[in-house]
């Protein structure tokens, strides 16, 4: 996952809503881990739109 | 390194007011309590529009003070999407928002009556993760303290970790939701406006699809403007950012206003977990789900459900046991006072969000001409009740 840190209001609500608890926000950084499946919960309901997928 | 070591009986995750008052509660008990925050101040940064009603503090010992009372509220104001408005005096509206809080102050307010009991808290420090001995039982939990690793051991975990409700996922609990529970919010802190100072605002239907937006005036010309968007119902990407720029740039009275705070959050809008308890750990408010799920209003919700959890674990030292078992009597407190309202209000959620903006236009009209006597969601719902039963279909004996 990659976060516009630009954007982010560290709400933590995406580390709240994700089903696979794959995220903890570490002070003002998200931290993601393994267990995330990509599902895109958290990029459809971040309120100002700061995550998205990561293209490699 | 080695991690440094702490010993206590109760370690509370979390410095919001449901931490806060179990904190309090369990070293008014006399239980040795360590109180965790991850961020470096207590009541920062905001995640709230801040509106509680007047009733309930004194239930949990929390006495009024204007030094972290912002606004004195009047009265309320419901609007439907075309703009037909239902509006509340003082001796109808109280019950569901009576003051707008300054909820920097306020939660700092209720950590120093935690420290006052003697709770210890520190701040800057992060629960990373849980430990469990031999027997897979519940032991403490390990965090980050302003960079160092800790361990705290203790005979129950409270977790009062808010939104994010992580402690009890770690802990081997479910407490996940579902995309239609999740009510996600945007908040400017706005000034230079044009509104009633007494009057709390709120708008339903098409402008904040799932949710409705609030208008809580923090003085002369100052408010908290927000809006929170159903999970089902974001369709776009930045959905709350989107329809709150949309409702200010449309509203006169906003348009030429200035933000001073931007303020993002989610809400849970499910009825309550199944169960707020495991051993030797208790979940209270946000963590446990516990907020109201029509008004998102979760202050009152969290500071009971602690002060509850405070109380039983008290009891539940004197015989050394935090077995699920024996923590029975906190979900008993909790669901006596609040499961059948949070119940109701979730059915109704799950009606009025699929209400088009006609009905709601319908629906507002039809308040307006009741005569409801207090305003309440209780109160409301029985007046919709007569007029449009399709909308209380299957709740109606809580009605
Ligand atoms: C936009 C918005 C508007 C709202 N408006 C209102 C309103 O007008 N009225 C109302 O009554 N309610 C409102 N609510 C709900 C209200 O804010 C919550 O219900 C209330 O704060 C719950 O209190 P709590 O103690 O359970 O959790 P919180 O107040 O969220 O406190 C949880 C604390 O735990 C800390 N924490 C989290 N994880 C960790 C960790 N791993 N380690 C250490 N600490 C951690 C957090 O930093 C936080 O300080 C609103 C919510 C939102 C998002
Ligand atoms: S939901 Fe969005 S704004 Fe909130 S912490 Fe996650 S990425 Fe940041
Ligand atoms: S994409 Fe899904 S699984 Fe991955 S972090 Fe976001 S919500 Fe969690």
């Amino acid at each position: 996952m990659k976060v516009n840190y630009d954007k982010c209001l560290h709400c933590g609500g995406c580390a709240g809503s994700c089903p696979q608890n794959a995220i903890y926000l570490n002070d003002y950084i998200l931290e993601f881990n393994e267990r995330c499946n990509l599902c895109g919960r958290c990029i459809k309901i971040c309120p100002v739109g700061a995550l998205s997928k990561e293209v490699s | 390194m080695a991690a440094k070591r702490y010993d206590c009986d109760i370690v509370v995750v979390g410095g919001g007011p449901g931490g806060s008052m179990a904190a309090k509660y369990c070293a008014e008990g006399g239980l040795k309590t360590i109180m965790i925050e991850k961020d470096a101040e207590i009541g920062a940064p905001l995640r709230c529009a801040e509106g509680v009603s007047k009733k309930w503090l004194t239930e949990v010992g929390i006495e009024p003070d204007p030094a972290w009372i912002c606004a004195d509220m009047v009265g309320a104001i419901i609007k439907s999407p075309s703009g037909h408005k239902f509006q509340l005096d003082e001796s109808q509206a109280g019950a569901e928002v009576g003051y707008v809080l300054e909820r920097h102050l306020f939660d700092k307010h209720l950590a120093a009556m935690a420290a006052e009991a003697g709770a210890d808290i520190m701040l800057r420090t992060g629960c990373t993760g849980v430990i469990k001995d031999g027997n897979n039982k519940l032991i403490g939990v390990r965090a980050k303290s302003m960079g160092e690793p800790i361990e705290i051991y203790a005979k129950c975990v409270v977790a009062a970790d808010g939104f994010e409700s992580q402690v009890a996922r770690w802990a081997g609990m479910d407490t996940g939701i579902k995309l239609s529970d999740i009510v996600t919010c945007l908040q400017y802190r706005m000034t230079g406006i044009d509104i009633d100072a007494e009057y709390c605002e709120f708008v339903v239907g098409s402008p904040a699809p799932g949710g409705y937006v609030w208008i809580f005036p923090k003085g002369d010309n100052i408010a908290n403007v927000g809006l929170g968007v159903q999970g089902t119902k974001c369709k776009l990407g930045a959905d709350p950012k989107y329809y709150l720029d949309k409702f200010i740039a449309e509203d006169p009275r906003l348009n030429k206003g200035q933000v001073l705070e931007i303020v993002g959050g989610m809400v849970s809008t499910c009825p309550g977990m199944d169960d707020a308890t495991a051993d030797n750990l208790v979940l209270v408010g946000d963590a446990a789900r516990i907020i109201d799920p029509i008004t998102g209003g979760g202050i009152c919700h969290a500071c009971r459900t602690g002060m509850y959890a405070g109380k039983v674990l008290t009891e539940c030292a004197k015989k050394n046991d935090f077995s699920k078992k024996a923590l029975k009597p906190y979900e008993k407190m909790w669901r006596d006072r609040m499961e059948d309202k949070l119940y109701r209000n979730f059915m109704a959620k799950e009606r009025l969000a699929q209400l088009d903006d006609k009905t709601i236009d319908e629906l507002v009209l039809l308040i307006q001409d009741s005569d409801i006597g207090e305003v309440n969601v209780y109160n409301l719902l029985k007046v919709i009740k007569e007029k449009f039963p399709q909308v209380v279909e299957g709740f109606e004996d809580l009605i």
